[in-house]
């Protein structure tokens, strides 16, 4: 059994990174920049094995929670932090610190050069232990904490190149975006706080994760009414709140594609494998409470789904390989919160898993190319393939785990989620299962047009074309240069130990059959806890898989008449879509509604005339009376500045007399 | 004096002891800098004592150690801040080693001199009568207002000056109103006050009587002027304005702490009879304290002054701590008035020396106390920045610095004492101050430096300000580093 100190370091080692980081290296050591990619590089090492020993702790012993501190009590509560390591803390220790190790270890080879090389592992630091905090912590404020401390790095990283302009708006976007729904999420914390009486009388501590998931059941059964019907559904949707902005699920997904304009790897990290995911750790973490509200449970799943064809949809028309990356993360990260908005809890963390490692690789991929070609418009790529053949074979393998071809990874845990939604007979169920199938063909074409355009044909000359002909402004501009080669083995070499992971993730963890010793749907059975009902293995449904994987062969099969051979649409059609493709095009003017409508006209226009009126009349008058009162007070007291103390006497005895005469009078 | 006194007495004996020791070597010694070094080092022998005391108090049954004929108890209230005081002189004496090279012949004394007034300030935590109480009190402040002239300019005199004569009126003022008690209940022993009062005289006057009314006033003043709260306080941003930088830190922790010590000794032991009366005095002081000092705070150019009217605000604060009477005990006391109280004191010393120490290289290398002055200070030394800007976040009350703990502490301890108004008056000062601390954080971040100058400091300093600032942080962290401390000795107090 591990010990606790064993778990609190897989946390506490990058946070020893991130001093050594900020307050060594690039405090006394900045010639020497790259030991700040060793100093995380050894952390996560470390914190890679720790986890392991996690893993296999919990499998043998079951959930382990730690939680003895006693941060401070107030109002009769008592805040405690600690740690709660149950099958999904485990299985999430296990990707977040080997994902982020790759990533370190590519960042060294694209990051070199860089002037802000320390200060990017600094930040990567932080994200990390945030990140390891967040899938760790023991109570619901300690994992808030954690949440926007990931938020934070996430900032942090988007606007990394400060002097971008676009980085910079696409940070703040970023930020704003997600505090949307995080303030949906505090109001779900503080709701429990106000309803702690009826936690307490049941010995429950109203803050602590695993009590809420202890008292899910207890408040559906009636032993704890004051929480029952409508309140236990509007802390669950005010959980979701929080996870649908940090998994940018419709209609706050408007912020991933622009946070893009981070580092590569950064998006590798955060905004594939490991942050956005972390919305579906939140639901699954609660997924009790969710469970006894039929209602926020059709919600996640129908915004789930949506959210997965919506996106896939804008995955189809984007000419940035990262933004098409965008998008199909959006819509994977649909499908696992479809999947556990419908109950297929196991399938849900399955898929999460399995994705974050075809994603992550498919994003350093892209880097890879960006790192030959200066550019991530694939207008000016093509013709890669026999250049790079490693990134080329290795993105391929990614590509086809993310369709989901037997027998890669995404093949299993997508099939299982969609076989679920089969199952299921609801209403709900159908319309799910509906928009989960759609995209599947829409997720082939735009995945294999991505690789078309960027790796096959001829090159259509980088980001020196690019500039030429877009007339990129110059502090927009990345710096890239077209240096057509293979990127070198440290960038590599991570991205093949993701492809490992992509091609036999799925079925070697989660085997339909007993294999080399590991039990049939072994990740499905393991990760899902006692406390929760749903979600247990499915058997493969042969023929629904069968018909997924030809839909999606037929949809790649389109994508190479129209990219490789150079078919075209028939023009009468072409011009019939037209209207549709723009307003996809246009990402369906969701920007344009926030922005323009709501933002500009709403916040800036009415809102902002109203705070404008308010500040002028109201504010500035108190203001204005306030410093009026204080300039003459101050000019009063300035007057006996010049050495008669004899008036701070009087003050004192003044001051006496009045409190003796208040007393008089009112006491 | 018995062998016992002197064993109860021993930590502020060796502090008196260490004091002459200093002036002494002050004599022969030709490195002034070994002064520091004595009388840091020195420190060790009171902490130690205070530690030896606090484990043989801690094994007594009434948690106590009486001495010198009833006039001294030695308990974990007296002891919290006898570790308070040494620790701040600690800090303060390692940190303005610099600053005493400008006053080349008074070193020993500046050091001295504080040694014997902080031995004033434990003795005052440590008092349970009347006549014993009045010469800690003055013990601990002729020495500040000695150092309060050590400047040698004519505006450091005239502070100096100021400083004793409202000292006298305020000691005048407290004597006659100790007077009046003795006359009422006969007696100078707090504890017997407090059993004289037991049972009130006439409960349709406040205190049972118009003469015990006037008396306790008349007290109030007289401490009032010692934590500077309104309207208490004129004397404070004159003496801040005028006084040497370390010895103004000094009277604005260390003599605060030792003012509410003795107020809440004599005001828990003495008179808990009447408490409602007196807490909704220290709830309208309060009020007062905060929104005049705030209000004052903001129109200062000068950061001395500002931090003069801040320290009136902060007494503003603490006083809930102190009004929250009906929250005296709760299940676990951290929550508690007076518990709050004590981790406040704590939290606003480490805090306020953070705020002082860089105010005091700034005043010593670039010869400024105008805030204005401080603009770009981010580029002439990001540690100083950075250190005073963390220092000024936590006199906001943001998280994650001791002083967000300290208000959570107290207002919680305010609303469970049915004063939720007191609360929200807190916390909309509490934003009102956040006005212009950020000024001078904004000054030193997004301001340009009018010159080109970098800002270097010494290791002895470096330390202290480290120590300082990574103690706010770690107070705002792990609260209970001294909340077991402070609950103790609040529960001292409700005996």
């Amino acid at each position: 059994m591990i010990s606790e100190g064993a778990v609190w370091a897989i946390f506490l080692l990058p946070v020893g990174a991130l001093a050594v980081n900020a307050l060594v290296v690039r405090l006394f050591l900045n010639d020497r920049p790259s030991l700040a990619m060793f100093t995380i590089v050894a952390a996560l090492g470390a914190a890679v094995v720790l986890s392991v020993w996690t893993l296999a702790s919990v499998i043998e012993n079951g959930t382990h929670i730690f939680d003895e501190y006693t941060w401070l009590t107030v109002g009769g509560v008592e805040l405690r932090f600690g740690l709660m390591v149950d099958s999904l803390t485990a299985i999430m220790l296990v990707v977040v610190t080997s994902v982020s190790l790759m990533v370190q270890v590519y960042s060294h080879g694209y990051m070199k050069g860089d002037p802000g090389y320390v200060r990017y592992f600094a930040f990567m630091s932080l994200f990390s232990a945030a990140m390891i905090g967040l899938v760790m912590a023991g109570n619901i404020i300690q994992l808030f904490v954690m949440w926007e401390l990931v938020g934070l790095g996430s900032y942090l990283l988007i606007g990394f190149w400060t002097h971008r302009p676009a980085a910079a708006a696409a940070a703040k976007k970023a930020f704003l975006v997600t505090r949307i729904g995080d303030f949906g999420f505090l109001l779900a914390i503080l709701y429990l706080f106000f309803n702690r009486a009826a936690f307490m009388e049941q010995g429950l501590d109203p803050l602590s994760i695993a009590d809420i998931q202890a008292a899910a059941p207890l408040i559906t059964s009636g032993a704890m009414a004051a929480l029952g019907g409508l309140g236990l559904t509007w802390v669950a949707v005010g959980i979701f709140a929080g996870a649908a902005g940090k998994s940018a699920q419709f209609p706050l997904h408007v912020w991933l594609p622009d946070a893009m304009e981070g580092p590569t790897p950064v998006s590798a990290l955060i905004h594939a494998a490991t942050m956005v995911a972390a919305g579906v750790f939140l639901v699954a973490r609660f997924f009790p409470v969710f469970e006894a509200s039929t209602e926020a449970m059709a919600a996640v799943a129908l915004v789930g789904a949506f959210t997965a064809l919506f996106a896939a949809s804008m995955g189809l028309v984007m000419k940035d390989i990262k933004r098409v990356l965008a998008y199909s993360t959006i819509s994977q990260l649909g499908y696992m919160m479809a999947a556990l908005g419908i109950g297929a809890y196991g399938a849900a963390i399955f898929h999460l898993f399995t994705h974050a490692f075809f994603k992550a690789l498919l994003f350093l991929g892209a880097g890879s190319v960006n790192h030959a070609t200066g550019t991530f418009d694939m207008r000016y790529m093509g013709g890669l393939r026999r250049i790079m053949p490693w990134t080329y074979a290795l993105m391929m393998i990614g590509s086809l785990s993310l369709v989901g071809i037997f027998p890669l990874a995404g093949f299993w845990s997508k099939d299982e989620i969609l076989g679920y939604a089969w199952k299921g007979g609801s209403v709900v169920e159908m319309a799910v299962f509906l928009m989960l199938a759609v995209s599947v063909a829409a997720t082939a074409f735009y995945t294999f047009r991505m690789m078309y355009m960027t790796f096959h044909g001829q090159f259509r000359g980088g980001v020196e074309a690019e500039e030429k002909e877009q007339g990129i402004p110059a502090e927009d501009s990345h710096g890239g240069k077209v240096h057509l080669a293979e990127s070198p083995w440290v960038m590599v070499a991570p991205m093949a130990i993701l492809g490992v992971g992509a091609v036999a993730g799925g079925y070697l963890v989660n085997p339909q059959s007993g294999l080399l010793g590991i039990p049939v749907h072994w990740f499905s059975e393991f990760v899902v806890p006692p406390v929760v009902e749903h979600g247990k293995a499915l058997p493969l449904n042969s023929m629904l898989a069968a018909v997924t994987t030809i839909v999606a062969l037929g949809f790649i099969g389109l994508a190479t008449a129209m990219y490789v051979k150079g078919k075209r649409v028939d023009p009468g059609v072409e011009k019939a879509v037209e209207p549709v493709r723009r307003t996809v095009e246009a990402k369906y003017y969701f920007d344009e509604l926030y922005e323009d409508k709501l933002v500009v006209k709403g916040f800036y226009g009415k809102l902002g005339g109203f705070l404008e009126w308010f500040d002028q009349q109201v504010v500035d008058s108190v203001v204005d009376a306030a410093g009026w009162f204080s300039r003459n007070l101050g000019w009063a007291f300035g007057r006996l500045q010049s050495g008669q103390a004899q008036f701070y006497g009087v003050g004192i005895t003044s001051g006496i007399v009045v409190i003796l005469v208040a007393y008089l009078v009112w006491g | 004096m018995t062998g016992h006194d002197v064993y109860l007495l021993s930590p502020e004996i060796s502090l008196v002891g260490l004091a002459l020791l200093v002036m002494g070597l002050d004599l022969v010694v030709r490195r002034k800098g070994l002064l520091t070094l004595v009388a840091v080092a020195g420190l060790a022998l009171p902490l130690a004592l205070s530690i030896v005391l606090w484990v043989d108090v801690s094994s007594e049954a009434d948690g106590r150690l009486v001495g010198v004929m009833g006039a001294l108890s030695i308990d974990k209230f007296a002891l919290f801040f006898k570790f308070l005081i040494v620790g701040v002189m600690g800090l303060l004496l390692a940190a303005s080693v610099d600053y005493t090279r400008r006053m080349p012949g008074l070193r020993g004394e500046f050091i001295g001199l504080i040694l014997l007034s902080a031995t004033g300030m434990m003795l005052l935590a440590a008092a349970t009568e009347l006549i014993t109480l009045y010469v800690a009190l003055e013990l601990s402040a002729l020495p500040m207002i000695a150092l309060t002239t050590f400047r040698m300019t004519s505006r450091s005199g005239e502070a100096g000056l100021k400083f004793l004569v409202l000292s006298g009126v305020s000691s005048a003022l407290l004597l006659y109103g100790m007077v009046v008690v003795y006359g009422v209940t006969g007696t100078t022993y707090l504890a017997e006050i407090g059993a004289a009062l037991a049972t009130p005289m006439d409960a349709s006057i406040p205190f049972g009587s118009i003469a015990l009314l006037v008396g306790v006033i008349l007290i109030v003043a007289g401490f009032g002027f010692k934590i500077s709260a309104a309207p208490f306080h004129m004397w404070a941003p004159d003496v801040y304005q005028g006084g040497p930088t370390p010895v103004v830190a000094f009277l604005s922790v260390a003599s605060k702490a030792a003012g509410f010590a003795i107020l809440m000794r004599v005001f828990y032991t003495a008179f808990p009879s009447v408490d409602l009366d007196w807490s909704m005095l220290f709830a309208v002081l309060a009020v007062v304290s905060m929104t005049l000092g705030n209000l004052m705070a903001m129109v200062q150019s000068n950061i001395k002054r500002l931090l003069a009217y801040s320290t009136v605000a902060h007494a503003g604060y603490m006083l809930v701590g102190l009004a929250a009477v009906a929250s005296r005990i709760d299940g676990d006391g951290i929550a508690a008035g007076p518990g709050s109280l004590l981790f406040y004191l704590g939290a606003y010393a480490v805090t306020n020396l953070t705020a002082f120490f860089v105010v005091m290289v700034v005043a010593n290398k670039l010869e400024t106390r105008e805030i204005d002055d401080y603009s770009g200070l981010s580029r002439r030394s990001p540690f100083l920045a950075f250190a005073l800007a963390f220092a000024l976040v936590s006199l906001i009350g943001i998280p994650p610095t001791g002083l967000f703990i300290g208000k959570i502490f107290l207002f919680t301890s305010a609303v469970q004492s049915g004063l939720a108004w007191l609360a929200i008056a807190g916390v909309v000062n509490s934003v009102i101050s956040a006005y212009y601390y950020l000024r001078i954080v904004r000054l030193m971040y997004m301001g340009e430096p009018s010159d080109g100058k970098k800002l270097g400091v010494s290791v002895a300093f470096g330390l202290a300000l480290a120590v300082s600032a990574v103690s706010v942080l770690a107070l705002g962290v792990a609260p209970r580093l001294i909340t077991w401390i402070t609950d103790g000795a609040a529960r001292v107090l409700m005996g």
